[in-house]
């Protein structure tokens, strides 16, 4: 198949057997910018070019990220809506194409001005959903971030009219980047992809991040594959999994090889893309520099290691994710509308969820065996699917503790995993 | 300023809020937990606390302690500019407010930066390390503290 776009390229590179791996980055110096691009497209990998926004851009305080630029002083990603529309088509100038389509990442609830701005310097390709980019990471109401996301998409789905094929893809599969159980991000990745799919997008990427357990990331991985494939038969879709995005090993050791593993989960699953971590994540914002070398060590790894899926249903994971995904589309026929019922009656509950929006009555915990378990799974249709085990009132000692299982066995030389 | 090692009467919250543009959620579900184990209770507002939010409940909830958590990079900037904003309230002007996180882009922010921060209206501000930690604790230690019963 050819045809241009985020998706397609994807696509291609898999069918050559070639998995696709992406940085994280954005710099608010359009020179910085330009020169990771360059360097991101310029590394021994088959690559895509990512703008990472900054936090102001993020949740609308344009005021703030305007005066960054006028003052020259940094911010943490690009501010796509404050640089002038040349600015950035500069920045992209002869990088962005066919043969390097660049994604916009950004986090935001309210992201119409983002998505006018995308489009209006010729990018297709961005990522997000109504409910990851809500959640967990800010105060706006559930019901806005689904009529902003509803606005969006729609606004986005027009670029199709011009011949290119805008591509969405899901956060769900990272809500709250750990500790959240695999059943529920499945789930939600899948929801946001059907949410794309109704407000007229039709070239989407479903997101899983890396947990705690191999073996569970695999089923998991599996398990959004056959919902997929069930519930998006007439769309081009992929998966991208997310090197683990909790906190990351500290030594140099540990941090490559916890992303070694994720660019393993990312082939053997027969996912088409990967989201890199670098060493300096622990630490602070990698340079371009750790960045690249993240990206050349993810495609050896991946180069090296073979498809091998698990059958995609036979799991506890599968069993849990389709309970969650059905429950919804049987509370109300518009997608949007069956979203904000599940959560106000919290048939979806993100554990450990500071959002009002949020029931806030589940909780999860590492299993044993590395497993992340439900502790409670609050008024979740997951009774007879899930095995829920009661837990005394978590501290903030085992809390630290369960945050950094993975750094630990990760950084520990002798550690099994 | 007071000196937030003041004793303050009845039952005041501790207000636990994340920097007015950052999303990071962890951070303050731990904070909860640990100041409630010394015995407080907390008012969490969350990930991406606007000044105006911060102000409306600290007005309303009269707190022993309001803590800001920024891990996301902008913690210096967003702090200056929320505490600056918070102790331009007379009522406001009292309270103690402490920072702490991941305060730079480049990591940890500096003397210079941590200077200039209590200089706008932080009583602490904390690095996040063990040692930045160990010195929160003893500062929750010496907060007057509501009965455990």
């Amino acid at each position: 198949m050819t045809g241009a776009g985020f998706g397609a390229f994807v696509r291609r590179a898999h069918h050559a057997g070639r998995l696709v791996v992406q940085p994280r980055m954005g710099m608010s110096s359009p020179q910085r910018m330009r020169a990771g691009l360059l360097a991101t497209r310029d590394a021994d990998a088959t690559t895509v070019g990512t703008l990472t926004l900054d936090s102001y851009t993020r949740v609308g305080d344009l005021e703030s990220a305007q005066l960054a630029v006028l003052e020259g002083v940094d911010l943490n990603g690009y501010p796509l809506v404050s640089h002038e529309t040349a600015t950035t088509r500069r920045v992209l100038d002869g990088i962005h194409g066919p043969q390097f389509p660049v994604q916009v990442r950004h986090g935001s609830a309210a992201p119409q001005h983002i998505f006018r701005a995308l489009t209006a310097v010729g990018l297709d390709a961005s990522e997000g959903g109504p409910v990851s980019y809500c959640l967990p990471y800010g105060r706006v109401p559930l019901r806005d971030s689904v009529a902003h996301w509803t606005e969006s998409c729609e606004h986005f789905a027009t670029l199709r009219r011009t011949g290119a094929e805008p591509h969405l893809e899901t956060f769900g599969g990272c809500v709250l980047g750990q500790l959240c159980p695999p059943g529920l991000l499945v789930a939600v990745s899948v929801l946001e992809a059907l949410f794309f799919r109704r407000h007229g997008i039709r070239s989407i990427s479903v997101s899983y991040a890396q947990q705690t357990n191999r073996r569970q990331d695999s089923e998991a991985v599996a398990a959004l594959r056959s919902l997929c494939t069930r519930f998006l038969s007439d769309t081009e879709w992929h998966v991208v999994v997310y090197a683990y995005m909790g906190l990351f090993p500290e030594t140099e050791h540990g941090a490559r090889r916890l992303l070694a593993q994720a660019a393993e989960l990312a082939v053997q699953s027969g996912s088409e893309r990967l989201i890199v971590k670098t060493v300096a994540e622990s630490r602070r914002i990698p340079s371009v520099a750790e960045n690249v070398s993240a990206l050349e060590h993810a495609a050896a790894v991946a180069a090296r290691t073979v498809r091998d899926p698990l059958e995609g249903t036979g799991t506890e994971t599968y069993a849990e994710a389709y309970a969650l995904v059905d429950a919804v589309l049987n509370l109300d026929d518009d997608l949007g509308t069956a979203l904000l019922r599940a959560f106000s009656e919290g048939r979806l509950d993100v554990p450990y969820c500071l959002h009002p929006d949020n029931a806030g009555l589940s909780r999860s915990y590492i299993a044993e065996d590395g497993r992340l378990c439900w502790s409670d799974v609050g008024k979740m249709p997951l009774s007879g699917v899930v095995d829920a085990r009661p837990a005394h009132t978590v501290t903030s000692s085992e809390l630290l503790a369960s945050l950094s299982y993975v750094r630990r066995s990760f950084d520990d030389h002798n550690a099994l995993s | 300023m007071s000196n937030p090692l003041t004793p303050a009467p009845g039952d005041q919250p501790v207000l636990v809020a994340g920097g007015i543009s950052d999303s990071h959620t962890w951070n303050l579900v731990y904070l909860q937990l640990l100041v409630e184990e010394h015995g407080h209770r907390v008012v969490n507002l969350g990930p991406c606390v606007p000044e105006d939010l911060l102000i409306g409940e600290a007005l309303l909830h009269d707190p022993a302690l309001i803590v800001v958590s920024s891990v996301n990079g902008h913690g210096y900037h967003d702090g200056m500019r929320t505490v600056t904003r918070l102790r331009e309230h007379p009522a406001l002007a009292d309270v103690p407010v402490v920072i702490g996180g991941k305060l730079g882009i480049a990591g940890p922010c500096g003397d210079e930066e941590s200077a200039a921060l209590r200089a706008a209206g932080y009583d602490e501000v904390f690095e996040e390390s063990a040692d930045g930690i160990a010195a929160f604790r003893r500062m929750l230690d010496a907060l007057p503290q509501r009965a455990l019963v």
